[in-house]
């Protein structure tokens, strides 16, 4: 079988190898801690800290996003953005 | 039909009366005038129907010299090509095949997922719930390019088995969607009896829970077939010659041979009829089936 | 109905997951992989980096494929659910018309799309359709293949023909499951036709309405086939919705680069979409 045809690159494999280890935390610390943590933040809904990486990982999605239209394409300081959005989605939604 | 009137008078006779029909009756004071609604909206669903069909028992002159409101020369000549020429009536079959062999794998692989989630809760359920959502969300036209390449390296290209696969995408969730509905309607008391009563799983599953929700897995057979015999961007993409469904056909014709309008109306038409037979089938159910089996 | 937690139910996931991964996760790592590359041809590929990405976000011919698709699923809702909820209230509750309505209103949903679209182009054509030769004969100046309005006019009536029937069946799902009782003591109260509908069947209907914006919202954005077959996105590029142009990008120009990320920016927009929907219905679900 020849997947030459997927293209895969460092940075995309290192994207999909940072998205899969985040998934495989979430999944142990689930493990340990079950129930998700579920709380009413910011957004007024129950949300669970699966919902919180879901959020943040979309978010960073859109910030990066915005940045590459309206900054330009050095997009250090948009993950940097991105980090301190996730932290805040962890501490407040 | 929906011209029942419940005036004052006929409410208390029926109190009398006690029928079962009439109390149903009584649910909504319907005004005389209700059933002009979804009369006119019907007959606007059927108008263009009625001029495909129409056109399609039409000769080509008339269909494009006169206008007329009904075949003046009524001709069978376009159903006679369709079923005459493989390169047409192949394609039904095509679609008839890919679209059944999708129900069954998609109904069949979401049957045990849709248990899972209506009786547990487990491990990140909620995050895969709703993941098989969103691939019933993505729009086709996103997968359309990697299909290509991901069933070109399978050698799956122009087979069957490729355009079934390809529509699990969208249907499998539908059908755990669906079936999860039906089966939360299931009270867990009944399982769980079962078990009591030295049942195994399998056993269970297929003797006593499957029954319970028969008309459920037919609304999901019934969503598999509509949404894989209506789709028609990732079937064309999928499929060169040997599967290519009706639809991809049609489309063909319509830029290669000029324009044969009576072929075209005629295998459109065609292409209803599965459509309407399936319908007749879940009825009872259909409305149920589009609120996902929780209402 | 409370849950117990077993993780062993992920064994009975397994098959839909292995099936839904082979047909998504795969495909979607490809279009990340395509999105940052360039090729011609031969899987041979060069890094392009964010190139295709930040000339999408600066191409004017995106914007207005974007802004088409929001204008054209808005219209869509705002005339297929009051529609759909106005038909389902006068629908027949009992006796032979409920078969005969129900059949009847589902059959455009059962048929193939680009047949849908055809039916249009052909009932809608001056030449040989009811419609543009009825419009044409009282003196309407009616042309979707060169003017944009019509074309527009076209595209929406043909989804309203198609489609509503979809909210139609969802309410009336919704309102066949009130109990008797509920209009019983309405009566009682002598509550009007008004109050009715506010307060007992508005509330009944919630969750299907939910059901069925989201299912209208999100088949409408990723619309193809049917406006393709009426317009081929045009006159010009009057009706080319994102799809449109994304098919026309993959399949058509083979231009596999930009396309990957059309399609990655237009899967987060859907994702955002539907992650908002999703989370409105089913915390509204708990609520109730």
């Amino acid at each position: 079988m020849n997947f030459s045809w997927m293209a895969w690159t460092l940075p995309t494999a290192l994207f999909f190898g940072t998205i899969a280890a985040l998934l495989i935390g979430m999944a142990v610390w689930e493990y340990f801690s079950p129930g998700g943590n579920p709380r009413h933040g910011i957004l007024r809904f129950e949300t669970t800290r699966g919902d919180r990486l879901f959020i943040s990982l979309l978010g960073s999605g859109f910030i990066n996003l915005a940045w590459l239209g309206l900054i330009g394409p050095q997009l250090w300081w948009a993950l940097a953005l991105s980090l301190v959005y996730a932290i805040c989605v962890f501490r407040f939604v | 039909m929906s011209t029942v009137s419940t005036s004052t008078n006929t409410l208390a006779s029926m109190d009398a009366a006690q029928s079962k029909a009439l109390r149903r009756a009584r649910r909504r004071a319907a005004p005389r005038t209700a059933w002009v609604v979804p009369t006119l909206y019907i007959i606007f669903l059927l108008l263009p129907i009625y001029w495909l069909i129409n056109m399609s028992f039409k000769t080509n002159t008339e269909i494009t010299s006169a206008f007329t409101l009904f075949p003046r020369d009524f001709t069978l000549h376009n159903y006679t090509v369709i079923f005459t020429d493989p390169s047409w009536y192949r394609g039904y079959i095509n679609s008839i095949i890919y679209v059944a062999l999708n129900t069954v794998i998609s109904v069949g692989a979401a049957l045990p997922a849709a248990y899972a989630f209506s009786r547990y809760r487990f491990l990140g359920d909620k995050h895969l719930f709703f993941w098989l959502l969103s691939n019933r969300m993505a729009p086709p036209a996103v997968f359309v390019l990697p299909f290509f390449q991901l069933y070109s390296a399978f050698g799956l290209i122009d087979t069957h088995i490729a355009v079934a696969l390809a529509h699990c995408l969208f249907n499998v969730p539908l059908a755990v969607w669906i079936l999860e509905g039906f089966m939360s309607g299931v009270p867990k008391e009944i399982d769980e009896t079962a078990y009591i009563d030295g049942y195994s799983f399998p056993r269970f599953f297929f003797k006593i829970f499957m029954p319970l929700i028969a008309s459920g897995i037919g609304v999901a057979c019934f969503f598999a077939f509509m949404f894989s015999w209506v789709e028609l961007l990732i079937a064309r993409t999928l499929t060169t010659t040997d599967a290519k469904p009706i639809a991809a056909i049609m489309t063909r014709t319509v830029s290669a041979s000029g324009m044969d309008w009576g072929v075209l109306a005629a295998a459109g038409s065609l292409t209803i009829i599965p459509g309407a037979l399936v319908i007749y089938f879940v009825r009872n159910y259909i409305a149920k089936g589009f609120a996902l089996g929780r209402v | 109905m409370e849950k117990t937690w077993n993780n062993r139910a992920w064994f009975l996931v397994l098959p839909v997951l292995l099936l839904v991964a082979f047909s998504a996760i795969i495909p979607l790592m490809t279009v990340v992989n395509y999105s940052v590359q360039d090729t011609f041809g031969n899987n041979v590929f060069f890094w392009a980096g964010l190139d295709w990405f930040q000339e999408l976000l600066h191409s004017p011919r995106f914007w207005q494929a974007l802004a088409r698709n929001l204008v054209f699923s808005g219209i869509i809702l705002a005339i297929e659910v009051p529609l759909g909820i106005l038909i389902a209230l006068n629908m027949p509750k009992a006796g032979w018309g409920v078969p005969v309505c129900l059949v009847l209103m589902a059959l455009p949903l059962l048929i193939p799309w680009n047949v849908v679209g055809m039916i249009w182009q052909v009932f809608g054509r001056v030449d040989i359709g009811l419609l543009g030769k009825t419009l044409s004969l009282l003196g309407v100046d009616y042309n979707y293949v060169q003017d944009p309005v019509d074309a527009w006019i076209t595209i929406i009536v043909m989804d309203v023909w198609h489609w509503t029937s979809l909210v139609v069946l969802l309410c009336y799902a919704g309102l066949v499951s009130i109990p008797d009782a509920y209009y019983q003591a309405a009566k009682i109260d002598g509550a009007s036709g008004w109050s009715v509908f506010r307060y007992i069947q508005l509330p009944k209907m919630h969750r299907v309405l939910l059901i069925a914006v989201l299912l209208r919202f999100m088949d409408s954005f990723m619309i193809y086939t049917e406006p393709f077959v009426i317009t081929g996105g045009g006159p010009g590029n009057e009706t080319t919705f994102l799809s449109i142009d994304l098919v026309k990008m993959a399949v058509g120009q083979f231009d596999l680069g930009p396309a990957a990320a059309m399609s990655l920016v237009y899967f987060l927009i859907v994702m955002l979409v539907s992650w908002v929907f999703y989370t409105v219905m089913t915390n509204y679900g708990q609520e109730s």
